[in-house]
């Protein structure tokens, strides 16, 4: 079924594409040679990967409590944010004890960030979904308030951009003659982690609980908005994890617009893999190969990057309705039931306390 | 309060006052927008990607045929159409309508990126330019009123004008009852005679006709020009707005003032001579956002079917 919604999702981009008067087969010719056959494209695909599993699994861990976590681009800029500020400002650690720091700095603050609007839902039924589309604003407007010229800038630089990280805060390259970093361990690490705590843990219970049914959870004695914002916590913190991941591992500094629409995209990939963490890998590959891919793509052909975007949406409405696919493909199975992700109380409904 | 000492001192009140009431106009007729929609039961957060779309087709328009008018009316049109798509989902195919409204953000932005890429960003041929301001006679001579209401471009008086007009067909019309109906109890509303499904169908894709109304102030109005992601979040504001506005066209209204007031007020601290970082000043409609939809909501109450999937038993 998501093999037939990411087959659907080409077709559609690629009618785009045509209709601009691009040839649409060229432009995937790009996006695939761009992704797996050039010099270093494959191990390029993915280092882009390794962002999109921690954001993936983030938005996915939203999800299975009920919870529409938009903010992950914001919680990753806090993320990278603290990874870089550990990363630079602390001097003479040996790898081995500034890596996990900065990487902790970097979950720490995607956690709080993350938290604030688990907070501000539990507390006021303030709707995530507007509080971490504004949070993502604000996070941009902080982080060039930060790094422009700001507290965390490179008084050496006149390019605003924080200071290179110590060599000991950065991830070490596990493939030689590349720059596969460490961060796909901590990738491949975090699935496992992930699927543990949500699918054999009390706080994993807890969470599937809220998310099937508050109100039944609620009346078994699980504290819905302590979990909720443990929830969020925890997305947040993977958001971080994620920044701090870009930093220390990739770019080894931090420009004041960092993000290329990752929040977007890890709400893709989890619908994609449903947010079963497992699902999340072979997702988070796809989507880290057309990032790979497109930027060649655009160099080729012209067509625009963006087209991506509407892969994906395409690709997240066929997953979350099947049953265009199935009248699509005039497919007469049994009609399956759409995918209800948030709970529907509506953006802006009144908190049930 | 340096700054609101600086706008008195300067005798900048109006110009502030004028300046507020147009940065609101694609805010209103977002909220509009969204209001219609969550009325009849329907969440739509798609409002930010609608006029996206719309600012795009909008100015794709104006820019090819040379003609403002036609831009416009192509806006609507093309917010209509993306709005349909969402009443399709949501309401057909019965998709989460969260989920919906993400897919059409999306989806905006990659087909205004890959359309503008193909069309727009490599023409070397002057824009279509701005609609122009339309100053009434006699009204646009009052003293202060005249400044602030009277001398405005074509999309926001559309949008004061809509105000009433929403507020008269929601509250006195049977049609606006219907929506209500539809919109707090769709079973009972089946049951007394009214199509539901149809009902919802309709307001969501006037809900585009107005934020696609919204979305080609940005293109037409205010910059005469198409930039990718020049929405920048304010679907999402209005949203908000709709919500601390409770859900009226005169509450949405009163909201989106306040937001575009912090927004025209933040960018003229500068030209004061306030010295707050301009990034602080950017962030203040947002964490004002924040702060209404997480005070405001306790006591606002939504539409009690909103965001329910409703199927015909």
């Amino acid at each position: 079924m998501p093999l037939v919604a990411i087959l659907l999702g080409f077709v559609v981009a690629g009618v785009a594409v045509a209709i601009t008067g691009a040839d649409p087969i060229q432009a995937y010719l790009g996006l695939f040679q761009g992704a797996f056959t050039n010099k270093h494209a494959f191990t390029e695909s993915l280092i882009a990967s390794v962002p999109y599993v921690f954001l993936g699994l983030a938005v996915a861990t939203g999800f299975r409590a009920g919870l529409f976590n938009i903010g992950a681009d914001g919680q990753f800029y806090l993320g990278a944010l603290g990874g870089v500020f550990v990363g630079f400002s602390i001097h003479g650690l040996p790898g081995v004890v500034h890596i996990p720091l900065a990487i902790l700095a970097g979950i720490a603050c995607g956690a709080v960030y993350g938290g604030l609007p688990g907070f501000l839902k539990a507390r006021f039924g303030a709707h995530e979904v507007i509080t971490t589309i504004m949070l993502n604003y604000i996070a941009y407007s902080l982080s060039d308030y930060l790094i422009n010229r700001g507290p965390l800038g490179d008084p050496h630089s006149s390019a605003p951009k924080t200071p290179f990280i110590d060599p000991s805060a950065q991830l070490p390259i596990i493939f030689a003659d590349s720059r596969l970093h460490l961060g796909l361990v901590l990738a491949l690490l975090a699935v496992p982690l992930i699927w543990f705590l949500i699918e054999r843990t009390t706080i994993g219970f807890r969470i599937r609980a809220v998310g099937l049914n508050p109100e039944a959870a609620r009346s078994s004695g699980i504290s819905v908005a302590r979990t909720m914002v443990l929830v969020m916590a925890i997305s947040g913190g993977l958001a971080g994890l994620a920044g701090a991941d870009e930093v220390l591992g990739v770019s080894h500094f931090m420009p004041p617009s960092f993000s290329i629409g990752y929040g977007f995209d890890a709400i893709a990939v989890a619908l994609l893999a449903r947010s079963n963490p497992w699902g999340i890998l072979p997702a988070a590959f796809l989507f880290g190969a057309m990032r790979n891919g497109a930027g060649f793509m655009q160099l080729q052909t012209q067509v625009s990057a963006d087209m991506i975007s509407i892969v994906q949406a395409t690709v997240i409405m066929f997953v979350a309705a099947p049953v265009i696919v199935r009248w699509l493909l005039r497919l007469r199975e049994v009609p399956a039931e759409s995918l209800q992700i948030t709970q529907p109380e509506g953006v802006g409904a009144a908190p049930k306390t | 309060m340096d700054a609101f000492l600086h706008v008195l001192q300067r005798g900048d009140l109006v110009n502030l006052a004028a300046a507020t009431l147009v940065a609101s106009t694609p805010l209103v007729l977002a909220a509009l927008g969204g209001l219609m929609c969550e009325r009849s039961g329907v969440v739509n957060i798609a409002l930010e990607g609608i006029m996206l779309t719309s600012a795009f087709v909008g100015y794709a328009v104006a820019f090819n045929t040379h003609n403002l008018t036609l831009g416009v009316l192509a806006a609507v049109l093309a917010g209509m159409a993306i709005a349909g798509l969402h009443a399709v989902l949501s309401i057909a195919f019965v998709v989460d309508q969260i989920v919906s409204g993400t897919v059409i953000n999306i989806l905006a932005v990659g087909i205004t990126g890959v359309f503008y890429r193909a069309y727009i960003q490599q023409a070397e041929v002057r824009g279509p330019g701005v609609l122009p301001v339309w100053k009434l006679p006699g009204l646009g001579d009052i003293p202060i009123v005249g400044p602030i209401f009277f001398q405005q471009a074509f999309v926001t008086y559309a949008a004061l004008a809509l105000i009433v007009v929403v507020h008269l067909v929601l509250f006195r019309t049977v049609w606006g009852l219907r929506t209500r109906a539809s919109g707090e109890h769709p079973r009972a509303a089946e049951t007394a005679g009214i199509n539901v499904y149809l009902v919802r169908y309709v307001n969501v894709i006037a809900s585009g006709a107005l934020a696609g109304l919204g979305g080609c102030y940005f293109s037409l109005q205010q910059v005469g020009n198409f930039l990718p992601g020049m929405t920048g979040g304010q679907g999402f504001i209005a949203l908000a707005a709709m919500i601390f506005g409770r859900w009226t066209p005169l509450g949405s209204f009163l909201a989106s003032l306040l937001f575009a007031g912090a927004g025209a007020l933040a960018g003229r601290l500068q030209i004061y001579g306030v010295h707050i970082p301009y990034q602080v000043l950017g962030m203040l409609p947002y964490v004002l956002t924040i702060v209404v939809v997480a005070g405001a909501v306790g006591r606002a109450v939504a539409p009690a079917a909103v965001g329910k999937p409703y199927r015909r038993s």
